[in-house]
């Protein structure tokens, strides 16, 4: 079983995890943003929410860093 | 001279510059010897943050990226924009994973993924399986790279192999001589010199079209046009199946292959790999801006070169092609060393890591099992040059559209190294023989897969791309898959039946060499660079 550390045994199980779904699952639903309207700044929303989704994903795993460091 | 002068000189210029460095970087952060596999194969296993973000991206951004995606989208459309959401998918995907591959490597003493599976489901055959897969998936990718700078120098009116075999022959040498800390110092250029592209590319180009608003409009009004299904600025019905599952599917693929290992166990402690698993997706913004530079050529009536031995044109050159009618010659120039220089960081971390999976998955493992570190790193300096020299040759001897099908079949061979790999740092469920019949099964299926595809763009009845059509499974539809993904389940679905089997009619399994605390180690654990595996708990 757990070895190492006296004391509390080491894992990396946090609930926090769970959040790292959010940054996984969005980008692959196609139905959210396979579509050319609304555009901002010129870029069709396919493109500007895909963006978008990068700014999901860090903060999602920064937050997830942070709380299981 | 052709017109291309000052971009030549620019670009020679850089180059020289980043090879002097390449040489020099044997001297930095001051080793006492290079003569083993942690020193020249992982830099000491001493990077930090910044060293790590710069390694990791790296080798996940090539040349290929910066050459294929943009000519993807500008042939195809939305399709080729898969490359974004993989790159999102990605980090919070291996998040977790890496850091346990970190941890059980660090107190193992593993090099490889080969070894981690070696150790884990204790047997050889497996392991000798398993870095035959990233030794084959990886050498047609250090191709691609040449494909890269091929395509710059083609845009620059150069043809003739000559040049890149200098450019190579050069790569060799450094990496030879100062093994990962050259691709971790170049990095840094590479980056820089990305950076300042891009952004310079993103802000004039568009501005000189009529802003991104035309942009899309362009690219719409070209892909109303064609005959061709499949293409658009937003997917169709039939294609969204194949964007999302070649998006989540190469996600899977990127951390399995050797060389993204290499930079990881590159670093000095876990929190380095999770730090930069939430600071690396700043990488993803300036791919998905390259990626557009497809539509852009679109809009700026950019023409890629015709290839003079098929007549047919090369879309690879599209980027660099639009950089030459877009830019002041001395800018071109530096762009083009930026890609060509983007060609040689992951080239010099694929083949250190396919160094390392020869020498220590074949050589120590059946060749020479009393090898000593220094003979280690002997035999991983000249493996490295041998895999050089194949990658040229699939150049100089294959078609190099043949290479860049060989990419396609390595990505989805590759992914049939999850369930032992990947899965494997959390459960060891599966049985040994399981996982080899899983892997055989899942490379029968992917191969016969993308055997089926044709590709209507270039006539070719085989190996057409990745795009699996539903309709061959008997099912009325034209939706298609990612041959990848649907070859991993077929992979598991047999792992998992195997493992029922075999342990039903008692077939030996292997020991576990590793123990569940060797999961969670950090720097600073008393286990960590333990190498002696008879001591681990």
């Amino acid at each position: 079983m757990t070895t190492g550390e006296p004391g509390q045994p080491r894992t990396d199980r946090s609930p926090w995890n769970w959040l790292l779904v959010l940054p996984i699952v969005l980008p692959l639903l196609t139905f959210l943003f396979n579509a050319d309207e609304p555009r901002l700044l010129g870029f069709p929303l396919f493109y500007w929410l895909q963006l978008a989704f990068i700014i999901v994903g860090v903060v999602s795993t920064t937050i997830v860093y942070r709380m299981t460091k | 001279m052709n017109g291309h002068t000052t971009e030549l000189v620019v670009f020679i210029l850089l180059f020289v510059l980043v090879s002097g460095m390449g040489f020099v970087a044997a001297r930095w952060r001051r080793p006492n010897d290079l003569a083993s596999l942690n020193e020249w194969g992982l830099g000491g296993r001493s990077f930090g943050s910044w060293i790590t973000w710069f390694l990791v991206g790296g080798d996940l951004y090539t040349a290929y990226t910066f050459v294929a995606v943009p000519a993807l989208v500008f042939s195809s459309g939305a399709l080729g924009f898969y490359a974004l959401p993989y790159t999102v998918v990605v980090y919070p995907l291996v998040f977790l994973v890496l850091a346990r591959m970190w941890s059980v490597s660090h107190v193992h003493g593993f090099v490889t993924p080969a070894d981690f599976v070696r150790a884990r489901f204790g047997s050889p055959t497996l392991a000798l399986v398993i870095a035959i897969t990233g030794l084959v998936a990886t050498m047609p990718y250090i191709a691609l790279q040449l494909v890269g700078i091929e395509a710059v120098l083609k845009s620059m009116g150069i043809t003739g192999h000559l040049p890149i075999i200098i450019a190579f022959a050069i790569l060799a040498a450094y990496t030879y001589q100062s093994g990962l800390r050259a691709p971790a110092l170049i990095a840094f250029v590479k980056d820089a010199l990305i950076y300042i592209v891009i952004l310079a590319a993103v802000i004039y180009i568009p501005a000189k079209l009529g802003g991104w608003g035309s942009i899309f409009d362009a690219a719409k009004h070209k892909f109303d046009t064609t005959p061709l299904p499949n293409d658009g600025i937003t997917l169709n019905a039939n294609n969204q199946l194949q964007y999302v599952t070649l998006a989540f599917g190469s996600a899977l693929a990127l951390f399995l292959y050797p060389h993204s290992l290499t930079g990881v166990l590159a670093s000095k402690n876990r929190n380095v790999i999770k730090r930069n698993m939430s600071a690396l997706p700043a990488y993803s913004f300036v791919l998905g801006l390259i990626a557009l530079l497809g539509f852009m050529a679109i809009a700026a009536g950019t023409k890629p070169v015709v290839n003079a031995a098929t007549g047919k044109p090369d879309t690879n050159t599209i980027v660099p092609m639009l950089f030459d009618q877009m830019f002041p010659s001395w800018f071109a120039g530096v762009a083009y060393a930026a890609i060509g220089i983007g060609a040689l960081v992951p080239a010099a971390i694929m083949s250190i890591a396919a160094a390392n999976l020869f020498t220590r998955n074949i050589y120590r493992e059946y060749i020479n099992k009393n090898a000593s570190d220094a003979q280690e790193a002997n035999v991983s300096k000249i493996v490295s040059l041998v895999v050089k020299v194949g990658a040229v040759l699939c150049i100089l001897l294959l078609d190099p559209q043949f290479s860049i099908d060989l990419q396609l079949i390595g990505g989805v061979i590759i992914l049939q190294t999850l369930p032992s790999v990947a899965l494997g740092l959390y459960t060891r469920w599966f049985h040994k023989s399981g996982l080899i019949a899983g892997w055989a099964a899942g490379l029968v299926a992917g191969l016969w897969m993308l055997y089926l595809i044709p590709n209507p763009a270039n006539g070719k009845l085989h190996f057409g791309g990745s795009a699996f059509g539903l309709a061959n499974l008997g099912f009325d539809t034209k939706m298609t898959i990612y041959a990848g993904f649907l070859a991993v389940i077929v992979n598991l679905v047999v792992a998992a039946l195997g493992t029922l089997l075999f342990r039903a009619a008692k077939v030996a399994d292997g020991e576990d060499a590793t123990a569940r605390g060797d999961y969670f180690a950090d720097e600073g654990d008393p286990r960590v660079k333990d190498l002696d595996l008879a001591d681990s708990h």
